[in-house]
C-alpha cells in the first residue's frame, strides 16, 4: 500500500467494486486488505452483517457492501476480498469483489453526490469522483457501519 | 505529557500506597493490635503524603497534613493519650486526607469548611499545643483558629459577679485547644509567690447549679488571676452531650495568700471536682497539663523502631508498569494461545503415529502457552484490600450521615481479583455499604431495644471459590420487611396483587429498577436508583448477586465474579449447526430427558418435568433468531432434545435446547461492543482452535427475553404466540 502523500493537497482513495459498482474510500481509513475467510454470522444482525472474523485475536464485523447499497448479496467467489477498514477506535470489514487501485486526485474533484432518490443511499455517500470510464462513489464509512442499519433488519 | 506531570503522577500514585499504609496502620491502632512501629509507620505516611504535597504546592493538604503529623507525634511522644474519640479523630482525617489527595489529583477543590472542620478536630486533640506552632498556621488561609481570647472584663471588676454572673461562652468554634481569659485583679501582676489551681468540674458540679465563673470571680478577690481553659476533652460537635462537663481550668493566682484561703473558695464544691492546688512555679512556668489522666495512654514506646527493611515485615519489591503495557502482554498471550491451538489442530489434522516427535512438542507447546498465560493473569491480580478500605472510608461517612453506629469487618484482603474487576466494583460495593447503613441497620436506639449492641457491625468478606470470587457483605440489622417490599413492588405496579411470591422472590424484587423502599429521599441512598445499579454492574462483569436475609438477624448480599475478564471456561456446544460456547459456571447438568417428561404448554412452549419440579424450555436457536434444526413436532421422530439446565438471577432454573455439547475449555474471551455492538442473546466471542469464533452465549439475556420476564409477573397462562404457526 502507498504511502500518504506528504504534500496533502492531494487525496487519495481506495477503489473497488461492489454489485457491480466502483466504490472508494479515503485511505486514511484502510488498514488492510484481505482473503476472504469464513465468518461467524451474528444473530438479530441485518442482512448485509455477514459475521465476524478473527483479526489476528480482534474479532471484527463484516460487511456485505453491495448488500449494504441495496445491489444484492455479494455472490460468493474465492477472489472476493475484505477491506478492512477503522474509523475511530472501530475495526471493521467490507466484502467487495475486488480492489481495483489507489486512487490520487485533488480535493476539488470529488462532487457533491447527485440528488438521487433513494435516500439510504445517498446518505452513506460523501460524494462521487469522475473517472475515465464513469465514476466511483466516494463512501461515508460512519454512515455504512452505523447501527440505524441494524435495527432495520 | 511533561516531565513535570509525570512526576505529579507518580506522587499521587505513591499516595496511594501511603494512604493504604496509614489506613491500614490506623485499623491497627484501632483494635490496639498496633505496636510502636505501626505508630511510626503511620506517621511516615502522613509526613510522605506531606512532604510530597509540599513539592506540588497543595497548601490545604501540607496544612492538613502538617496538624496530622502533630497529633501522631504527641501520641508518638505519649502528650496525647489515644482514647476511642482520639482514634475517631484519626480515622477521620485519615479519611479527609485520602479525600484531600483525591480531589487535588482531580483539580478538585475541598471546600475550605470542610477541612477546617477536620482541622478543629485535630486541634481539639493537640490542647494547648496548638498555639505554639504559627508557622502552619499562619501561612494557610484554612488556618483561622487562632486562640480566643475571652474578654471577661466585668468579671474582673468583681462587682457583677453575683448570682446573675455572666456564664461561660466559649466562643463559635471549638478550634483552639486552649483559651487563655485574663482576669485583671485589683492587685499588681507581677505578685511573684502564689498558688497554681488546677480545677475540673464533674457533670454534677453544673447540675447542684454551681458556677465556675463565681469561682474565679472569689479567686479574683484573692489577688490578681490567670486564668487558662482547657478544651482538650472537648469532644467533636456531632454527639456532643451539652450535659456533659468537658471543660478544665487553671487559675493563677499571684500574691501571698493563705492556703486555707484559697481552699475555701472551693468549699462549695467539694467533691464535684478534681481540685489540685499547689504552690506556683515562677510565671513562665508550663502550660497546665490536661486534667484528667489519660485513660488510655500507651506507653510511650520510641526505643521500639525496627529498621524500615526488615525482610519479614517489608513489602515485597515491586515493579510499577504502565498498564497498558500489560494489557498488550495479555492480548499477546491470549493469541498465543490460541495459536498453539491452531497448530494443536494442524497437527492433529495430518494423522501422524502417535510416536511423532512433534506431538511431543505440541504437548510442551500448550503447556508452556497455559504457563505463561497463567503468569501473565496473575500480574492484573491485585488484593481487595485497598477496595476494602475505600468501603470502611464509605461506612463511617454514611454513618455519620444517618447517625448510626457501624463497624466494619473485613476478611480476606489478600484475596487477588483482576484489576479491571476491583476498579468496577467500587461503585457497587460503595452503593450497598450505604444501603446496608442505610436501610439494612436499625437505629441505635431500636438495636438496643432488640437487644443488640448499639454499634452494627458490617461484614465484608472476599474469598476464591471454584474459579469465582465470592463477595459477600452481611449487616447484622433487622433483615428485609418482606411486607414492605411486597406492598412497595405491588404500588409500583412491579407485580400483580394475586402473584404468590417466595420470600427469596420477594427479595429479589429489590433489584428491580427502579425499586427502592426508602420512605423519603435521602442524601445517602434511597434516590430511586437504587439496587438495580448494583445488579447490572456486577452482570456486566460477569457476576451474579444474591440476597439472603433473616428477619431480626440481618441481611447479606453475595457477589459471585470470575476470576478474570479476559479467560472464561466455557462448554462448547452447538446450535443449529453453529458452534457456540456457554460459560459453565451457569450450567448445572446436561441431561436428555425422558420424552414423557416434556410437556406443551400453551401452542409453542414446553416445559420439563424434572424432581418434581417444572422448568420452562427455551431454544436457543429461535432464542438467537437461527433457523431451528428441529422443532417440537419433530422430536418425536428424533427423540429428546439435548437440554442444559442453567441457573439464572432472572429465572431461577431454565432448561436450554441445543444440538450436541463437545467440550469443555478455557476460552479466550473477546467483546464484540468496541467494533460491532452488544448482541441480545451473546455475551461476547472467543476464537476456537481453528481460527474461527465462536459466540458465547448470555444465558440471562436468553432465559429473560421470554416475556414477561419476571416470573413474579407471570401470569397464570402463558400467552397465545401468534409468530409461529402451532403443529
Amino acid at each position: 500500500m502507498q504511502a500518504l502523500d506528504p504534500a496533502r493537497q492531494d487525496a487519495e482513495f481506495v477503489t473497488f467494486f461492489a454489485g457491480g459498482q466502483s466504490f472508494s474510500l479515503d485511505i486514511t481509513h484502510v488498514r488492510e486488505i484481505r482473503r476472504w475467510t469464513a465468518v461467524t454470522p451474528l444473530p438479530h444482525a441485518p442482512q448485509e452483517v455477514l459475521g465476524v472474523m478473527n483479526l489476528r485475536g480482534s474479532v471484527i464485523p463484516i460487511y456485505d457492501l453491495a448488500a449494504r447499497f441495496g445491489l444484492g448479496p455479494t455472490p460468493e467467489n474465492p477472489r472476493n476480498v475484505v477491506v478492512v477498514a477503522m474509523i475511530g477506535p472501530q475495526t471493521v470489514g467490507l466484502l467487495v469483489e475486488a480492489v481495483s487501485e489507489i486512487l490520487s486526485v485533488d480535493r476539488a474533484q470529488v462532487q457533491d453526490t447527485p440528488d438521487i432518490r433513494a435516500d439510504s443511499t445517498r446518505q452513506s455517500i460523501t460524494g462521487v469522483i469522475p473517472l475515465q470510464d464513469g465514476m466511483t462513489r466516494v463512501i461515508d464509512l460512519a454512515a455504512v457501519i452505523q447501527p440505524r442499519g441494524r435495527q432495520a433488519a | 505529557m511533561t516531565a513535570r506531570n509525570a512526576i505529579r503522577d507518580t506522587f499521587f500514585e505513591e499516595c496511594e500506597e501511603l494512604l493504604e499504609a496509614l489506613v491500614e496502620g490506623l485499623a491497627q491502632m484501632a483494635v490496639g493490635a498496633g505496636d510502636g512501629e505501626t505508630l511510626n509507620a503511620v506517621f511516615r505516611a502522613v509526613h510522605s503524603v506531606k512532604g510530597g504535597a509540599g513539592a506540588f504546592a497543595l497548601e490545604a493538604l501540607v496544612g492538613f497534613a502538617h496538624r496530622f503529623e502533630t497529633v501522631l507525634d504527641g501520641i508518638r511522644a505519649g502528650r496525647i493519650a489515644l482514647t476511642p474519640e482520639v482514634m475517631h479523630t484519626l480515622l477521620r482525617s485519615a479519611d479527609h486526607l485520602a479525600e484531600q489527595v483525591e480531589a487535588a489529583r482531580d483539580d478538585r477543590a475541598i471546600a475550605p469548611e470542610v477541612t477546617a472542620g477536620f482541622l478543629a478536630n485535630l486541634y481539639a486533640i493537640l490542647g494547648e499545643d496548638a498555639p505554639e506552632e504559627p508557622d502552619g498556621a499562619g501561612d494557610d488561609p484554612c488556618f483561622g483558629f487562632a486562640a480566643v481570647a475571652l474578654d471577661l472584663g466585668p468579671l474582673g471588676a468583681g462587682a457583677g459577679l453575683g448570682a446573675d454572673g455572666a456564664g461561660f461562652g466559649v466562643g463559635s468554634s471549638v478550634g483552639p485547644g486552649a483559651e487563655v481569659i485574663g482576669f485583671p485583679g485589683p492587685g499588681p501582676r507581677e505578685a511573684a509567690p502564689g498558688w497554681r489551681v488546677r480545677f475540673r468540674p464533674l457533670p454534677a458540679l453544673y447540675a447542684h447549679g454551681h458556677d465556675p465563673a463565681a469561682l474565679f470571680a472569689a479567686l479574683a478577690d484573692l489577688g490578681p488571676v490567670t486564668v487558662t481553659l482547657d478544651l482538650s476533652d472537648l469532644p467533636p460537635w456531632e454527639g456532643f452531650d451539652p450535659a456533659g462537663a468537658w471543660l478544665a481550668w487553671t487559675i493563677r493566682l499571684a500574691g501571698a495568700v493563705p492556703e486555707a484561703a484559697v481552699r475555701e473558695v472551693f468549699d462549695f464544691v467539694q467533691g464535684l471536682c478534681l481540685l489540685d492546688i499547689a504552690p506556683d512555679d515562677p510565671p513562665a512556668g508550663p502550660p497546665a497539663e490536661p486534667a484528667a489522666a489519660p485513660p488510655l495512654a500507651p506507653p510511650p514506646r520510641r526505643e521500639a523502631r525496627a529498621p524500615e527493611d526488615d525482610p519479614a515485615a517489608g513489602p515485597k519489591p515491586t515493579l510499577r508498569v504502565d498498564l497498558d503495557r500489560v494489557d498488550r502482554l495479555i492480548n499477546a498471550v491470549g493469541e498465543l494461545i490460541i495459536n498453539q491451538a491452531m497448530i494443536e489442530q494442524s497437527v492433529l489434522d495430518l494423522t501422524l503415529s502417535s510416536e511423532a516427535e512433534v506431538i511431543g512438542h505440541v504437548e510442551g507447546y500448550r503447556l508452556l502457552a497455559r504457563d505463561l498465560q497463567e503468569a501473565v493473569m496473575a500480574i492484573r491480580a491485585q488484593p481487595v484490600k485497598p477496595l476494602f478500605q475505600r468501603m470502611s472510608r464509605i461506612l463511617r461517612e454514611a454513618a455519620e450521615a444517618t447517625g448510626k453506629q457501624a463497624r466494619l469487618v473485613t476478611l480476606g484482603e489478600a484475596t487477588e481479583v483482576d484489576k479491571t474487576v476491583i476498579e468496577r466494583l467500587a461503585d457497587p460495593l460503595t452503593h450497598m455499604i450505604r444501603n446496608a447503613v442505610d436501610h439494612g441497620l436499625e437505629p441505635p436506639a431500636a438495636r438496643l431495644a432488640a437487644g443488640k449492641p448499639a454499634e452494627g457491625t458490617l461484614r465484608l468478606s472476599a474469598a476464591h471459590r471454584s474459579g469465582s470470587v465470592i463477595l459477600s457483605l452481611r449487616d447484622d440489622g433487622a433483615g428485609l420487611d418482606r411486607a414492605r417490599i411486597r406492598a412497595k413492588a405491588l404500588a409500583r405496579g412491579l407485580i400483580s396483587p394475586e402473584a404468590d411470591l417466595t420470600e427469596a422472590e420477594i427479595d429479589n424484587l429489590l433489584f428491580l429498577p427502579g425499586f427502592s423502599t426508602a420512605e423519603k429521599v435521602s442524601n445517602l441512598s434511597g434516590r430511586g436508583v437504587g439496587l438495580d445499579v448494583v445488579k447490572n454492574a456486577v452482570t456486566a462483569l460477569g457476576g451474579r448477586v444474591a440476597i439472603a436475609s433473616v428477619p431480626g438477624e440481618g441481611t447479606e448480599f453475595t457477589i459471585s465474579l470470575p476470576l478474570t475478564l479476559a479467560v472464561m471456561d466455557g462448554m462448547v456446544i452447538s446450535v443449529a449447526g453453529r458452534t457456540m460456547v456457554i460459560p459453565v459456571a451457569s450450567v448445572i447438568e446436561t441431561l436428555r430427558p425422558d420424552p414423557a417428561d416434556l410437556h406443551g404448554l400453551g401452542p409453542q412452549d414446553r416445559v420439563l418435568s424434572i424432581r418434581g419440579r417444572f422448568l420452562p424450555v427455551i431454544d436457543v436457536a429461535q432464542g438467537l433468531g437461527l433457523p431451528a434444526r428441529r422443532n417440537a413436532a419433530q422430536d418425536g421422530a428424533e427423540g429428546p432434545p439435548l437440554l442444559l439446565l442453567v441457573e439464572t438471577e432472572s429465572q431461577s432454573h431454565c432448561a436450554l435446547v441445543v444440538d450436541e455439547v463437545h467440550d469443555q475449555r478455557q476460552v479466550v474471551i473477546k467483546g464484540l461492543e468496541a467494533n460491532y455492538g452488544a448482541i441480545p442473546g451473546v455475551a461476547a466471542a472467543t476464537v476456537l482452535g481453528d481460527g474461527r469464533i465462536a459466540l458465547i452465549l448470555d444465558a440471562e439475556a436468553l432465559t429473560a427475553q421470554r416475556p414477561p420476564a419476571d416470573p413474579a409477573a407471570r401470569p397464570p397462562f402463558p400467552n397465545a404466540g401468534v409468530s409461529h404457526a402451532s403443529p
